[in-house]
């Protein structure tokens, strides 16, 4: 039997009186598209921050290929090779597009004094060319990714976290504020990526229909517990899930 | 401004600094020599501040703890060329140190922290008589021969200094041109994200005030055998503000931004010296008239011209 790349077992999130995250536990298997949904103040990007080592977990075991991570810090996930979007838009405005690629990817390669002799692109230029061009960003890879639209912006995002060759992406609501024809295009890239390059992605995401269009399961998380885990057809099925989130 | 224009102006500049001087009188040449180092010093504090987005007010403590390291050395009857590299290592090692709190503070509170800083040099460079001389300071420092070339000329210390300039402008290039560019970029712009891609955005910030800091250590030594003298008065807090002055108004973040900065902090107050009494007055003026007209710094000129012509061409709805 194959084992999980991200397992989460018991984690728990406190704020004084309030848990954020109660007791949630899910795994994710190699070559898995796995999403998170739930209504606005489930504790899904808790959950998130809490697993990539934004913030402190109360209770609970995190472990990535078996290997405890829980209290890891996003630089070291980062480097054992967990990469990550955010809720909001977290490009860095001044560089160019084809610099937000390879900057999301330099510390990866070579040691940190080796990297100050090394080329401005690091080697990484072809690589942050073929992802500009798999993402359509070629019209734009030399403007500053601040002067983009919001849509263009969330591509690079996305972009980014994938410069690294990560076994693990997690993506905090990447069709947010995205029109509805760009995000046909990100299920397709992240089809791709998933089909090509086999990785594992966790997808927060409150368009339910993207969610169950590209996710292989899905968690449904209220009042920051697990209500239900399964396959899109298992969820749509839940009556528990229908009546507090899905509707009718 | 595209980068050619303004590579060729700094060709210009640079052949203006290497020709011009010869006709100066030594007044000239030592206000030049002067500048020069606070373009070093305020290269540094560009790193820092410009590039890295830390904030920093301890600059002028680095200059002192340099111009120190070389009087002291140099009366201990040991070459400049022993003090000059001491300076830059020390300052780099205080540096570090000093990057400490901004691990755990940022904006206004590390500036305190790093006034603080400042403040507790200042003292030691005051009382501990022992070591600095006190308010007396440090008479008759001397200036350097290279290779048998005596550097004690005016203008042979002024193209010394010119020279020292260049190599620092380079090397600091050469690191803001390397990776640990768009890291220190990417620090500045947003530590969350930079940190999530795997970039230590603590060593980065360590280092962004190391090499900011032996930048000033550098100008230091240089300030100390051009004006053969060392006192803590040039040291002082406000110092530190005028050097941050210096990266805002020159256009922070910005390669060429420290040079024409500290134009307006060294220079332009002599320029204004017609004004007698109220130079100074004219001065803080001109400063408060140039950040509300340009609060990107000399250097976003360029770009607001263009963005205005190309206002202006646009036809009217």
């Amino acid at each position: 039997m194959t084992a999980p790349v991200l397992e989460v077992t018991g984690l728990v999130k406190s704020y004084g009186a309030i848990r954020a995250v109660d007791d949630v536990s899910f795994a994710v298997m190699p070559g898995e598209i796995f999403g998170v949904i739930g209504p606005n103040g489930s504790g899904k990007t808790t959950m998130f921050n809490s697993v990539l080592g934004q913030i402190k977990p109360s209770a609970g075991r995190i472990e990535l290929d078996g290997r405890d991570i829980t209290h890891l810090s996003p630089l070291q996930l980062s480097r054992r090779g967990v990469g990550r979007t955010f809720q909001s838009l977290q490009v860095f405005g001044r560089m160019t597009v084809r610099d937000n690629l390879i900057v999301a990817a330099q510390e990866h390669r070579g040691t940190m004094l080796g990297r100050m002799f090394a080329a401005t692109d690091n080697g990484l230029g072809p690589k942050a060319d073929a992802l500009i061009d798999q993402f359509h960003l070629r019209e734009v890879a030399h403007r500053r990714a601040g002067e983009l639209s919001y849509g263009q912006q969330k591509l690079v995002d996305i972009a980014m976290a994938f410069m690294s060759d990560p076994d693990l992406v997690l993506l905090d609501e990447p069709c947010a504020g995205v029109n509805p024809v760009l995000v046909d295009d990100i299920a397709r890239l992240l089809r791709d990526l998933n089909r090509v390059r086999r990785r594992s992605f966790v997808i927060i995401e409150h368009n339910v229909d993207f969610v169950q269009k590209l996710c292989h399961r899905i968690m449904v998380m209220v009042e920051g517990r697990a209500m239900a885990i399964g396959t899109p057809a298992e969820i749509r099925a839940n009556k528990h899930v229908l009546d507090a989130y899905l509707g009718n | 401004m595209t980068r050619q224009p303004r590579w060729l102006i700094g060709m210009v500049g640079m052949a203006a600094l290497l020709v011009l001087p010869p006709f100066l009188r030594s007044y000239g040449l030592y206000l030049l020599s002067y500048w020069l180092v606070f373009v070093i010093a305020t290269m540094g504090l560009n790193l820092t501040v410009g590039y890295a987005g830390q904030a920093s007010l301890g600059h002028a403590a680095f200059l002192g703890i340099g111009a120190y390291s070389v009087a002291i050395v140099m009366k201990a009857g040991c070459s400049f060329w022993l003090g000059l590299p001491l300076s830059a290592v020390l300052c780099f090692v205080v540096g570090l140190g000093l990057g400490f709190p901004a691990l755990r503070v940022q904006s206004i509170y590390l500036a305190f922290a790093t006034l603080g800083f400042s403040v507790a040099a200042l003292l030691v460079m005051r009382y501990e008589e022992w070591l600095t001389g006190g308010t007396s300071g440090i008479n008759d420092v001397g200036r350097p021969s290279l290779f048998g070339l005596d550097l004690g000329g005016n203008l042979a210390y002024y193209y010394f200094v010119l020279a020292v300039a260049v190599v620092v402008a380079a090397l600091l290039r050469g690191v803001l041109r390397s990776p640990w560019g768009k890291a220190f970029t990417a620090l500045r712009d947003n530590p969350i994200r930079a940190e999530s891609l795997g970039i230590d955005v603590r060593a980065y910030t360590l280092l962004s005030f190391a090499i900011g800091a032996s930048c000033a250590g550098i100008a230091g030594a240089l300030l100390a055998s051009l004006v053969q003298f060392v006192d803590p008065t040039p040291f002082g807090l406000g110092v530190s503000f005028t050097m941050y002055l210096m990266v805002v108004v020159g256009g922070s973040g910005t390669f060429f931004g420290p040079a024409l900065g500290a134009v307006v902090g060294v220079l332009l107050p002599e320029w204004l010296r017609f004004a007698q009494g109220w130079y100074l007055t004219a001065f803080g003026v001109a400063v408060i008239v140039l950040m509300l007209w340009l609060p990107g710094g000399l250097l976003s000129l360029p770009d607001r011209l263009k963005a205005r012509a190309i206002a202006a061409s646009r036809p009217r709805t």
